[in-house]
């Protein structure tokens, strides 16, 4: 069964919206990382996410009229924004960078593996399998972040374990899916998310007990980013990243 | 705590079509795993399908070079400074 | 040592880079050779991670997501050139953490042109159109410089650096080519860049103290006003296909010489930034020295991890 384009739009958003933002918040990072080594390594984080925005709202704006990339990226209004919370929350410190990052690799890494593999939209296939080893390599990254800051000094652990608590009620969120979702589920084009929660939540466990972090209790789960309901980061970041666009519209760069 | 710096490890790349590891320069790096992931960061971003491997730069052994007196140092001699790079054409773009 | 069996030394190694050989890290060499050299290429490598931070200031807020994936990869080849010199210069007997003390303390340099501000998106166009086009001239002659790791680390500069100034280049170009607003913006871009990028070269033949040394160790094939007039030649006609006015009222092509005459360069100006006061350098300092400082307890714990891995990996060997 085929989708509508208006919500195969909104499904390309879904995509491409996580990592736009988490995208922008690593391009913040340029120039202060705690090591040339690891800022390069960032900023190939970075370049890889904004090269799978491209390619989603590529598409996406293939759906609409006479809409560019720039377009889907720069022209939309706060609430109109579907990423996860857990991608807008700031650069608080390392362990803040290297958590954030790493419980938006393993769900970001089962999320292609899947679409390279089951997707009905060739279009998306495709550019699920060219992300698929760059998720990998993400996630590869992050995991290692986490062992080193875990079970490395009494300062490093003090401060991921910080981030951890902070973090963890974010990571609920992508598993609750948004009306997009459904029906791309409903389609054949993407996963059932909930299917994913399990594994997800085992890996993570997994990885915190090998890094020594304890894992939050935690009752609640935040959420309201899928349905552009945003924490108070996104005004500000969205003023960033839309102030050429909006201080000189309709301009071509 | 006695401060500890980051090693210093020297990296050699065989390209896709290469046939052989070349010494491309050398980074930092706290452990071999981190070595591994920094130098296909920095020296293979423009390049697909690598291998890479890194050595920690004390665990090269390196000879004399010929027009060394023997005189001022030791036959079998550490890596004081580094082993060479590996030459590079002399193609060059310009705008 | 006896004198007489250094100053043999120093003519076969003199005679070894007239005849266009490499000097080797392992090489013997004059104690100022090492200095001079360790001085240069560090220099050069604080340039180029001093230099991510001015561009880097633009990467949230640049214009299209193709021009921002452009400028991350371009701060990014930054960060790897400043990798290849730290390397080049650790050969000579140096760390790098020795290396960035000496940034963070002031005792050595990085390039001037650097603590200017980017106050709008033409800045980056201009950066990477005038400041890579100059230190493109510059690094160019280095290509065959006699250290060879030094020789070889700019071979790869020089091989990613020609993107960046057509990146640079074609921003102007798209400015110039838009709104009346756009074409003002690269004009003012271009007006606060000018004289900076002309600095880049240096102070004049008649002030400038390390040439003929220099020379000799082939770290320098032009002299600084030879290179500045080779970049006010090849600039100023792209200026006038961008239709952009180069801030120069005394600029005049002078059919005799074959070159551009041009105006009276502020030395004033450019004493005053090198010796720290110009409009970002305590900034620039200040977000360096932090970066490393705060850094600090990220790479304590890598170390850390590290010597637990090994040290676990020695029991079990012992163990077995």
């Amino acid at each position: 069964m085929a989708m509508e384009k208006q919500s195969l739009y909104a499904y390309m958003l879904t995509l491409g919206d996580n990592a736009l933002i988490l995208g922008q918040r690593l391009g913040e990072l340029c120039g202060h990382g705690p090591s040339l080594e690891t800022d390069i390594a960032l900023t190939n984080i970075a370049l890889d996410l904004l090269g799978q925005t491209r390619s989603c709202f590529q598409y996406a704006a293939a759906q609409l009229e006479g809409k560019s990339e720039d377009d889907v990226a720069f022209s939309r209004k706060e609430n109109q924004y579907t990423n996860v919370l857990l991608v807008e929350q700031p650069n608080t410190d390392f362990a803040y960078v290297i958590t954030r990052q790493y419980f938006f690799d393993v769900y970001h890494l089962m999320l292609m593996e899947w679409l390279a593999v089951n997707s009905a939209d060739e279009t998306i296939k495709a550019i699920a399998s060219k992300a698929v080893k760059e998720a990998r390599y993400h996630r590869r990254f992050s995991s290692d972040w986490m062992l080193r800051l875990g079970d490395g000094t009494s300062e490093s652990h003090q401060r991921v374990v910080q981030a951890v608590e902070d973090l963890w009620p974010y990571t609920q969120e992508f598993f609750v899916p948004s009306e997009a979702e459904t029906l791309a589920a409903q389609a054949g084009i993407g996963p059932e998310l909930s299917s994913f929660k399990e594994h997800y939540y085992n890996d993570v466990v997994s990885l915190l007990q090998k890094a020594t972090i304890a894992v939050p209790e935690n009752p609640y789960f935040q959420k309201g980013g899928k349905q552009g309901v945003h924490t108070e980061h996104m005004g500000y970041l969205l003023a960033d990243l839309q102030y050429m666009q909006r201080t000189y519209p309709n301009m071509t760069w | 705590m006695e401060k500890k710096n980051w090693p210093l490890w020297e990296v050699f790349v065989r390209s896709k079509n290469g046939l052989e590891h070349r010494h491309f320069g050398s980074l930092h790096a706290a452990d071999a795993t981190m070595a591994l992931e920094n130098a296909r960061d920095v020296y293979t971003r423009r390049n697909e399908g690598v291998s890479i491997w890194v050595v920690e730069s004390k665990h090269i052994t390196a000879s004399n070079p010929e027009n060394h007196g023997e005189l001022f140092e030791p036959a079998q001699d550490k890596v004081y400074r580094h082993p060479t790079f590996y030459k590079l054409p002399d193609e060059v773009k310009h705008m | 040592m006896s004198e007489k069996e250094i100053k043999n030394l120093e003519e076969i190694f003199e005679q070894r880079i007239a005849n266009d050989e490499k000097i080797e890290p392992k090489d013997w060499m004059p104690e100022k050779y090492r200095k001079t050299h360790i001085r240069q290429i560090s220099q050069h490598a604080h340039s180029e991670i001093v230099g991510m931070l001015p561009e880097g200031n633009w990467i949230t807020r640049a214009p299209s997501l193709r021009r921002k994936a452009a400028l991350l990869a371009k701060v990014q080849d930054e960060a790897g050139h400043g990798l290849y010199l730290y390397s080049a210069c650790e050969t000579l007997g140096i760390s790098r953490e020795e290396l960035y003390d000496q940034l963070h303390t002031g005792k050595a340099k990085y390039s001037s042109i650097f603590n200017y501000p980017t106050v709008t998106w033409a800045d980056i166009g201009a950066i990477g159109w005038l400041v890579d086009g100059a230190a493109i001239i510059n690094q160019v002659p280095l290509c065959n410089t006699s250290f060879g790791p030094y020789a070889r680390a700019m071979v790869r500069v020089c091989k990613e650096e020609s993107f960046h100034q057509r990146q640079g280049y074609e921003i102007m170009l798209t400015l110039s080519k838009g709104t009346p607003e756009q074409k003002a913006m690269a004009q003012d871009a271009l007006n606060r860049w000018w004289w900076p990028s002309l600095m880049m070269f240096g102070p004049t033949d008649a002030e400038s103290v390390h040439t003929e040394q220099s020379m000799k160790w082939k770290l320098k094939r032009k002299t600084n006003d030879e290179l500045r007039q080779q970049f006010i030649d090849q600039t100023v006609p792209q200026a006038d296909l961008l239709g952009l006015t180069v801030p120069d009222p005394d600029l005049k092509w002078n059919e005799e010489r074959g070159s551009y005459d041009f105006g009276e360069i502020d030395w004033d100006e450019f004493w005053q930034v090198v010796k720290g006061h110009g409009p970002c350098n305590k900034e620039r300092m200040n977000t360096r020295v932090s970066a490393w400082e705060n850094g600090a307890w990220v790479r304590d714990a890598a170390v850390a991890y590290a010597e637990k891995k090994e040290k676990a990996k020695s029991e079990v060997a012992q163990a077995s």
